[in-house]
């Protein structure tokens, strides 16, 4: 039910007084209301759950944590135990 | 797609397996609050990787079962109604009330239709304005932005024949009710990321305070649910409890402050029944007074409804943590999804719809170790 996926905004537009946008979800195009995220434009990656735009994903946070846990996966494997060739 | 594949790497969710695995050293009890979490983690597998003493229970958050079936039972004698355009989110559709189903009622010939956005429902209620357009509006914080802009929009457009059924849920009194269940055995949480997107993460930090636990905000894909139950036993561990967020690439500790203004600017909390687990104080939003011409249950008397859940059901410990659903003797048999008979099996991110769907069927061992 909490569903929501990232998607590109390719597209804002205004509709009678409310601030919209269409979102381009891996090759799959809706759109989405940005009234409630003034900080989102073109480009950006918005996570989108019925038609709305929650949050814009922050490319730097999302690095750093992603940087963070890729470490973990390389420490693991340092770990292993060795194996003679 | 970008922001979902990478986090779905085996070669990462290993990496973060090994750590929880070296950092483990007593048997720790933690509950993923939000049914997309669970539907996650049953789906890949995960509880079945993890440590033996690290045990996942499932939570109450998912909205679709914890409507109360009295509600569904009101939706229903909403929709069959003449001049009715009763429109829902799919989830929704195949739920039974006592009697039928959304669905069963559109192949009667009732006017039933599942719509994406709720704006939607607004745009079919302009293009209809001789027939009445009810929306059900269900959902945790995470879909309360959506239903408000909906209600908003249709009172600013002066969309009369407009109005919402509401049965909306809070996640931080669910929290609240598993912690002061008698027999908890909750020690952490992995909190709702959507809801935290919208709702920021300062409820959260009070109830860790409060009752001395960790809560860790998390998402939905296979490497942010391990690596919030790596940041929970961590902090298990070190005995060291309070919020943390693994979800920071779209939660911020305030949330979204202008949805949240849109959400109060149409809903105010109410008490709530929660369907297996009864009522829970101001858990629950309703419709502001200012807004009363839009609610459905006042346009539409449909009275007090009595319903009788199946005594054989034990949804409501399930969604307590107390019990799984192989606890169950109805689970598999007499209840499947086809024919669920309780909250925990009537939608997909249900505990024992997402255990039936994805092979945890009776016999077969709940672990793999």
């Amino acid at each position: 039910m909490c569903l929501a996926i990232p998607g590109k905004v390719i597209e804002v537009f205004e509709d009678r007084g409310l601030r919209m946008g269409r979102a381009d979800f891996g090759g799959t195009v809706r759109k989405v209301c940005l009234e409630q995220l003034p900080e989102a434009g073109l480009g950006d990656y918005v996570l989108v759950h019925v038609g709305f735009a929650l949050s814009r994903v922050d490319p730097e946070e999302a690095e750093r944590t992603y940087r963070l846990l890729e470490e973990l996966g390389l420490l693991g494997e340092l770990q292993a135990p060795e194996t003679d060739p | 797609m970008k922001y979902l594949d990478e986090y779905r790497d085996g070669r990462v969710a290993s990496g973060i397996l090994a750590e929880i695995r070296r950092v483990t050293t007593r048997p720790w009890t933690l509950m993923e609050v939000c049914g997309g979490q669970t539907h996650s983690i049953v789906k890949h597998g995960l509880d079945r990787l993890l440590p033996p003493e690290i045990e996942l229970v499932h939570g109450p958050g998912c909205p679709v079962c914890v409507t109360p079936l009295e509600q569904i039972d009101k939706a229903h004698a909403i929709a069959t109604r003449p001049g009715i355009v009763f429109t829902s989110f799919g989830d929704m559709l195949r739920v039974p009330g006592s009697r039928t189903d959304l669905l069963r009622l559109k192949s009667a010939g009732a006017d039933v239709r599942t719509v994406y956005a709720p704006l939607d429902a607004v745009r079919i209620a302009q293009d209809n304005p001789e027939r009445e357009v009810v929306f059900f509006a269900i959902g945790f914080e995470t879909t309360a932005p959506a239903n408000a802009l909906a209600v908003t929009r249709a009172r600013a457009l002066g969309v009369a024949n407009f109005s919402l059924l509401v049965s909306h849920v809070l996640v931080p009194p669910a929290i609240t009710a598993v912690l002061q269940s008698p027999g908890n055995r909750v020690r952490g949480f992995l909190g709702p990321g959507h809801v935290c997107t919208v709702m920021g993460t300062r409820e959260y930090a009070a109830i860790a305070r409060h009752y001395a636990i960790p809560i860790v905000v998390t998402g939905f894909e296979p490497v942010d649910l391990l690596d919030g139950i790596l940041r929970t036993v961590r902090r298990l561990e070190a005995g060291t409890p309070g919020v943390e967020n693994q979800y920071s690439r779209v939660v911020r500790p305030d949330g979204n402050l202008a949805a949240q203004k849109l959400i109060w600017s149409a809903f105010e909390v109410c008490d709530r029944q929660w369907r297996g687990v009864g009522t829970i104080p101001k858990s629950g939003l309703r419709l502001r007074w200012e807004l009363r011409d839009h609610d459905a249950e006042r346009r539409f008397d449909v009275g007090t409804l009595e319903a009788q859940e199946p005594a054989v059901c034990i949804s409501g410990q399930i969604l307590r943590g107390l019990k799984k659903p192989h606890d169950c003797p109805a689970f598999g048999t007499e209840c499947t999804p086809a024919r669920p008979l309780g909250a925990t099996m009537v939608s997909a991110e249900g505990a024992c719809a997402a255990y039936y769907t994805y092979g945890r069927r009776r016999g077969e061992p709940v672990s793999a170790r």
